[in-house]
């Protein structure tokens, strides 16, 4: 360890195995200082640049402190986000999903600080393997079958990256997480690139994410929605700045999220086709790879963990006080809700760009940056998303979930109020900052890696978004008995590796169950019958030719024994005899032949 | 925070039609700024472009949306449950 580098994903690590232990009325406040001292090391680490906290592991060198501008700017947000959904779930008892939740931080942490493939591989299986826990910890078999998928997706996506990673290595000799040439991609280029897609929710490798963190627990959700996402985002802009088809890819998902999102029934389902939305911006982004574009990138993932933290704040607060997620079974709740409402509307605000929202700093930049760069046709497709995003996330989403017809049951609504002190503190700690960033961008400008000279706030600016949200809203209040939510789940191309599951299962069990019988009886009739023919020549062939050549043998040297037994008297004259004559016969013979 | 929605509610035409002026407002005020900071030739020639933009792009999203998802995406909640897999 050099210099005073403290890495925030140590104090996660400890602190989280400190809670079991931590218990009575020490456990809150215990829960609360822990990412405040996260936050304070990466405050800390923020005055220090290049690289710390280097091993020697074998040949590879081992960075576990790489701070620079990105580093650092990615750090801050996911500390604030600790201590946001940490406070969300203060009251909380199961020491086991702070204990997971903690742990996935501090992957997110490491994998922020690293500075090697090595270690960042595994602290990104570090973050999938404890996050699955957040799904798992909403009980239920739903959440338990969706967490087996997510874990298998994460897995499968770590493999492709560990299989990138090496053959990397077995290239260039180094383990060094920097920039990868994109412009000459080789095979190891594209399997780490699919690595960190399949974490960013690229489509077609996203249907994972609206599968998983509509079935999270309340809290589990808003600590999910902040940290696989936008560490992904990070790797990819440390990696892959300027890859042509993170473009493309990044402009499919703004758009495919918003068709699905209109669709969506479910409240956080639709929050989570929404993520894929948003970090398409973020892709497209880092795919265009100008400075500003960059910029914009990281902006928008800082103020989407804001916004998006907050959406699944107010929609967690609604499962977790009516056990519903259903536009189908809510409606109306600005009248048992009504807090909860307005920090919500804040979120939908905020991720809709509206002036003096979080978004409306961030998501221009990016826009901008692909009009600057002659990719109109991905500037006008990522605005045209935005129009899209004010739809579902704007107004669809609050409108049916607290103002439109009221589909609650008796007892949902006898249920519905606004949550507990600290759920509801957290969420207006989010409201807050989705303000001040929206409006004083001047820091977070700072903070991001290249000069900004960017102004969102020109008048231009202001009267396009006006004139794009108050025409949206226009359609939308025309036109929304067409996206009157209905009853139904939508089919995604998960449908293939599900109906692909069922067809193996099939196949084992019905084909291959066939086969197996089919061939089972006809080696019984068949060569059941055979082999033991073949065994019975075999068993004579053994008895009569082996056994009789073996016998035969000794029979005859049984009989020949016999014969010379006889010579055998036992008497020592005899022996003498036969053995004197026998030496005088050898003796004659060799008399006889020196004459001759 | 409820009585004033309820009061909304209550003079539901009055906020409609403030809603339309308001739209009116914002067309007035895009036609009147300078726009030569655009970045689309585009949106300097027609002052109310992100007006219509605006308002296509959404019922485009919605029609799109109505069609995909009536076209056999959206289905029944059961769909994956293994009971009515195996009556598939």
């Amino acid at each position: 360890m050099t210099s005073s580098f403290i890495n925030p994903a140590l104090i996660m690590i400890i602190g989280a195995l400190l809670i079991p232990f931590i218990r009575g009325p020490l456990r809150k406040p215990y829960l609360f200082l822990v990412p405040l001292l996260a936050f304070g090391a990466v405050i800390s680490n923020s005055s220090l640049h290049g690289i710390f906290a280097t091993y020697q592991f074998m040949d590879w060198q081992i960075v576990f402190g790489r701070i620079d501008k990105l580093s650092t700017v990615f750090a801050f947000i996911m500390a604030i986000m600790a201590i946001i959904g940490t406070l969300y779930g203060l009251h909380v008892d199961n020491a086991t999903e702070h204990i997971a939740a903690w742990f996935y931080v501090a992957g997110s942490f490491g994998a922020i600080y690293c500075g090697d493939y090595l270690s960042l591989f595994l602290f990104l299986e570090m973050m999938a393997f404890s996050s699955v826990f957040l799904i798992w910890f909403r009980r239920g078999e739903k959440s338990l079958d969706s967490g087996y998928r997510y874990i298998l997706v994460h897995a499968t996506g770590g493999v492709i990256l560990l299989f990138g990673i090496l053959l990397r290595y077995q290239a260039v000799g180094n383990m060094t997480f920097n920039l990868l040439d994109v412009h000459h991609p080789q095979l190891y280029t594209w399997l780490i690139v699919i690595g960190f897609a399949v974490n960013a929710a690229v489509v077609p490798m996203h249907f994972w994410l609206p599968d998983a963190y509509s079935q999270a627990s309340f809290n589990g959700a808003v600590f999910l929605c902040a940290f696989t996402t936008k560490t992904a985002v990070y790797t990819l802009a440390r990696s892959c700045a300027g890859m042509d088809i993170l473009v493309v890819l990044g402009v499919i998902m703004a758009l495919y999220g918003v068709v699905y999102a209109i669709m969506e029934n479910d409240i956080r389902k639709l929050l989570g086709w929404s993520i894929i939305s948003q970090v398409g911006y973020m892709v497209a982004g880092i795919g265009i790879g100008t400075e500003l574009a960059i910029d914009g990138a990281i902006a928008h993932a800082v103020v989407h963990i804001l916004y998006k933290s907050l959406l699944f704040m107010g929609t967690g607060s609604v499962l977790y006080m009516t056990g519903k997620t259903k536009f189908t079974e809510l409606g109306g709740l600005y009248k048992k809700m009504p807090g909860t409402m307005v920090f919500t509307i804040i979120g939908c605000l905020s991720i809709s760009a509206a002036p003096f929202f979080a978004a409306y700093i961030s998501k221009s930049m990016i826009i901008t940056a692909g009009f600057e760069s002659h990719l109109n046709w991905a500037a006008w497709l990522l605005m045209f998303g935005a129009a899209g995003t004010f739809l579902y996330n704007g107004l669809k989403l609050p409108y049916f979930l607290f103002f439109g017809k009221n589909n609650c049951s008796e007892e949902t609504w006898a249920k519905a109020a606004d949550p507990t002190w600290n759920m509801m503190m957290a969420m207006a700690a989010g409201s807050a900052l989705c303000i001040i960033v929206g409006t004083f961008p001047g820091f977070l400008y700072r903070m991001l890696p290249y000069p900004v000279e960017y102004n969102p706030y020109t008048v231009y600016h202001l009267a396009e978004t006006l004139q794009l949200m108050g025409f949206v809203a226009l359609a939308f209040f025309w036109l929304k008995k067409y996206m009157e939510p209905e009853a139904k789940i939508c089919l995604d191309v998960d449908w293939f590796f599900r109906m692909g599951g069922r067809l193996f299962m099939w196949i084992a069990s019905h084909p291959l169950q066939w086969f197996d019988t089919a061939w089972g009886e006809a080696y019984r009739v068949v060569g059941l019958r055979s082999l033991m023919t073949t065994s019975r020549f075999w068993s004579w062939f053994d008895w009569h030719g082996i056994d009789g050549v073996v016998d035969g043998f000794a029979r005859s040297i049984r009989a020949v024994g016999a014969r010379v037994r006889v010579l055998q008297s036992g008497q020592i004259q005899y022996s003498i005899y036969y053995a004197a004559s026998f030496v005088a016969i050898l003796l004659i013979a060799y008399v006889l032949s020196q004459l001759s | 925070m409820r009585k004033i929605i309820e009061y909304l509610q209550a003079h539901l035409k009055v906020v409609i039609g403030t809603c339309y002026v308001l739209l009116a407002g914002i067309v007035v005020f895009a036609c009147i700024i300078d726009r030569s900071h655009a970045h689309t030739a585009e949106g300097r020639a027609l002052p109310i472009f992100w007006s219509l933009f605006g308002f296509i792009a959404a019922v485009i999203f919605i029609g799109v949306a109505r069609w995909y998802g009536h076209s056999g995406i959206m289905t029944r909640e059961d769909y994956y449950d293994d009971h009515s897999a195996q009556d598939d």
